[in-house]
């Protein structure tokens, strides 16, 4: 199979997603798709797997034009795309989630489906519990079962969107020795896209560099890594400074913390973090790092041990009172957690008052969110919705509503779906915060993110707290072994 | 009481569930595919009356079914058209129809109120009928007894083992995957809310034309909620939906049985007896307790009985889908 794409172009509005991208595949090769967010390299794929179709331009396959109208009429064609978050069943058994479009016979074959199952899993190294529900997979996991539905549905080119974020190494290990196999022993045509140069570098032997809409070069892998981030920024864009800060006394200490759900339980947590210190927490999502900060936030209720803020035993404390003494806590989820999605701007500074009258002085509200927003260059009025605001814009809004002087800060993927200037801007106002003895305890599953900006970090990995590393001497190599449980 | 005197209460609460069963499965369809159709109580009030009135007329209680259908279909498009096309909210769609069903019934039924009427022809099955115990069960009834049965057993099948069904409850699930998979999800929603009100209409026809016969105002009403309460409490599964629609007829004969015991007690007390349970049983059903009780049972036995258990509303239900 050999693909061509021409002259793309996509339009939101103003924006141009995609502004006149020409590319052409060949059989056995896997690409690299590298661009920075908002470069176009999602909306090319979704097009490309006919998710969506372009405003002008074609898709050739062997020679002959196509227009996909669904991801279903794409797949028939042999183009299967894995999304970054599978575009599976949670609530359905594998074999059902398997079966789903799969033909368009009435009675459903089970038999045969779970041989096939087991044939093409066992064949790329996947193992995968045939018995059990999609929402008991890891990501990995469904990974492994969307390529495998893909792969029976006839794909010829697989394009993977971000497919290392979430999973552990020796995840990643698996699906990019299937990877391989599937190019050079079956000739498919494999596109990786991320912003992840080393796997680029490691998987794939060509690379499309994308920006701002446009196709802007190709380069043959492996290639230094300067030449592609010249390509992907322009120019190389200067490294956010993380200022050095003299750490204070121990802000908050852990002493043999036990938290039991019964999911999951966390057992003998020990740890001190420092005035000004950042410390950050790495895992797969559910491997107790979010028990931990919950436990802090008063959240949860630990079954036994202590927990001491600034000298003072604030354990099984409830959320609204470790609020008051001076604990933040910044949910994942902004619209659900962090925001209310239909309250204005000014409305969500009333809510965040430290005391609250009565009646409520709009003027002076209104005035304070006007302030905020120049403060913290929010782009939205004191009268937008908070769902208006764009993703960046809402996590500007939530470090925006914080109170001045917190004694410590729990925050979950506070650079989450961020590009590169909004996820610097949002640690620089982190780290202004270290001036006041703040005490910063984060969740990310980004590696680079957790190396670059914490002094000291640990790893959950199925309940179980690692050692203490220091981020100046680990390595994301490290870091990704530990997670993958060599704690 | 004797044994054939329990066969007899048993076969009448069979019977009258029947009408229950048929409504619990046309909801269930419903939800499945992520629309919740609130507008049950006033459909069945609607489609009751119109039954009633249609077999009155014509003489013919197919034809009495018929429009009872025609009744819940034209309710679930309203919905349907407000919810998917309009993208109205499901619940204040459902709710006002629910109010206009039980007004417009009370008024276009006035002339009919209290009047007798055809009735659907007994019609126990040879052979089966005779069979001890199961056969004054179950075969000794009518048509709208066996119809429901049969259709909780095709609605099961259809939801489990075709792909239809698959993409029916995929739909309900995950619009967006569905769709990736090649699932009309517009027209797959408009397709099973459609079927699904013409089952609740058959089922409000039932109640008129099979249970308690003839026409009043405000007839089955109640009914409707029931039916909605059942479908959650049996996990969105046509067969717990059955046997929870049983169930549900049991206690309520129970309750009579027991005001015959204590005539003292206020009747309202025994009446609210099913809810209890019901409520009751969904606590132990949905608890984390019950997750800690199959984590001590021996591990061949914890997944068939979790999958049992699993009784999760489709995570779509209710929501618009964005896409095409």
């Amino acid at each position: 199979m050999r693909v061509e794409i021409r002259d793309i172009r996509k339009y939101f509005g103003s924006v141009k997603a995609n502004d006149g991208i020409t590319l052409t595949l060949e059989e056995g090769h896997i690409y690299g798709v590298l661009g920075e967010n908002g470069a176009g390299k999602s909306t090319l794929m979704k097009i490309l797997s006919g998710y969506q179709p372009p405003d002008s331009g074609e898709i050739l396959l062997n020679g002959q034009p196509h227009t996909f109208d669904s991801p279903l009429s794409a797949l028939k064609n042999g183009v299967g795309m894995l999304y970054q978050d599978p575009h599976d069943i949670p609530p359905f058994s594998i074999v059902d989630n398997f079966l789903l479009g799969r033909d368009k016979r009435l009675r459903l074959n089970y038999r045969a489906a779970e041989s096939e199952l087991k044939e093409l899993s066992s064949k790329y190294g996947f193992a995968l519990d045939i018995q059990a529900h999609v929402d008991s997979l890891s990501l990995g996991e469904r990974q492994q079962l969307e390529l495998v539905r893909l792969l029976a549905g006839g794909a010829e080119v697989l394009i993977l969107d971000e497919p290392t974020t979430g999973i552990s190494a020796e995840q990643k290990d698996v699906l990019f020795n299937s990877m391989r196999k599937l190019a050079r022993e079956e000739g498919k045509i494999l596109l990786l896209v991320s912003h992840k140069l080393e796997e680029v570098q490691e998987l794939c032997d060509h690379a499309f560099i994308l920006r701002r809409g446009k196709y802007v070069g190709e380069m043959e892998i492996p290639c230094p890594n300067e030449k592609l981030v010249e390509m992907m920024f322009g120019q190389v864009p200067p490294r956010s400074e993380r200022p050095t800060f003299e750490l204070g006394d121990p802000m908050l200490e852990l002493r043999d913390v036990n938290i039991s759900t019964y999911r999951l339980s966390v057992k003998n947590l020990n740890l001190s973090v420092r005035a000004g210190e950042i410390f950050g927490l790495a895992g797969l999502e559910g491997s107790g790092q979010r028990l931990l900060i919950q436990a802090c936030a008063g959240l949860v209720r630990p079954e036994s041990g202590q927990i001491i803020l600034d000298g003072q035993d604030i354990t099984s404390w409830s959320y609204h009172k470790t609020r008051a003494v001076n604990v933040a806590y910044v949910a994942a989820g902004r619209l659900e957690e962090g925001l209310v999605a239909s309250l204005s701007l000014t409305e969500h500074v009333v809510l965040a008052q430290r005391e609250t009258d009565f009646f409520v002085d709009w003027a002076a509200s209104g005035q304070d969110a006007q302030s905020r927003i120049e403060h913290y260059q929010i782009v939205g009025r004191p009268d937008s919705t908070a769902e208006e605001l764009s993703g960046g814009n809402q996590q500007r809004l939530l470090f925006g509503l914080l109170w001045n002087k917190l004694k410590l800060i729990l925050l979950e993927h506070p650079t989450r779906g961020l590009d590169v200037r909004s996820t610097n801007y949002i640690w620089n106002l982190l780290y202004q915060r270290r001036q006041d003895g703040t005490a910063i305890i984060f969740i990310s599953p980004d590696l680079d993110e957790i190396i670059e900006r914490s002094d000291r970090i640990a790893v959950f990995s199925g309940g179980v707290m690692s050692r203490i590393v220091d981020a100046k001497t680990t390595s994301v190599k490290e870091i990704g072994h530990m997670i993958g449980g060599q704690l | 009481m004797n044994d054939s005197e329990l066969i007899l209460i048993l076969a009448s609460i069979i019977l009258q569930a029947a009408p229950l069963m048929i409504a619990v499965c046309g909801e269930t369809i419903t939800e499945r595919v992520g629309v919740v159709n609130l507008s049950l109580d006033g459909t069945m009030l609607m489609s009751a009356m119109t039954g009633f009135v249609v077999s009155l007329k014509t003489d013919s209680v197919w034809l009495g079914f018929l429009a009872g259908a025609a009744v819940g279909a034209l309710f679930a498009l309203i919905i349907a058209f407000g919810t998917i096309r309009l993208r109205q909210s499901q619940v204040a769609v459902g709710f006002v129809l629910t109010l206009l069903g039980d007004d417009l019934s009370a008024f276009l039924g006035q002339n009919f109120t209290h009047i007798p009427g055809p009735v659907v022809k007994f019609m126990p099955i040879p052979v089966l009928k005779d069979i001890p115990i199961l056969g004054p069960l179950f075969f000794n009834h009518d048509m709208v007894v066996y119809f429901a049965f049969a259709l909780v057993g095709l609605t099961w099948w259809w939801l489990f083992r075709t792909q239809p069904g698959l993409h029916l409850r995929g739909t309900g699930e995950r619009p967006e995957a569905a769709f990736a998979r090649g699932v009309n999800v517009n027209r797959v929603r408009y397709l099973y809310t459609l079927i699904g009100g013409a089952l609740v209409g058959i089922a409000g026809a039932a109640y008129s034309l099979n249970v308690k016969i003839g026409w009043a105002e405000g007839h089955t009403r109640g009914l409707g909620w029931i039916a909605l309460a059942i479908v959650i409490f049996g996990g969105w599964s046509p067969i717990r939906g059955a046997f929870g629609a049983i169930l549900f007829g049991a206690t309520k004969a129970l309750a009579t049985v027991l005001q015959r015991i204590f005539p003292e007690v206020s009747v309202v007390a025994f009446n609210s007896i099913p809810w209890l349970l019901m409520i009751l049983v969904l606590l132990i059903v949905s608890s984390e307790s019950t997750e800690r009780i199959i984590a001590f049972l021996p591990r061949p036995l914890q997944r068939p009985l979790r999958h049992l258990l699993r009784a999760a509303p489709p995570m779509a239900l209710g929501k618009i889908f964005g896409g095409k």
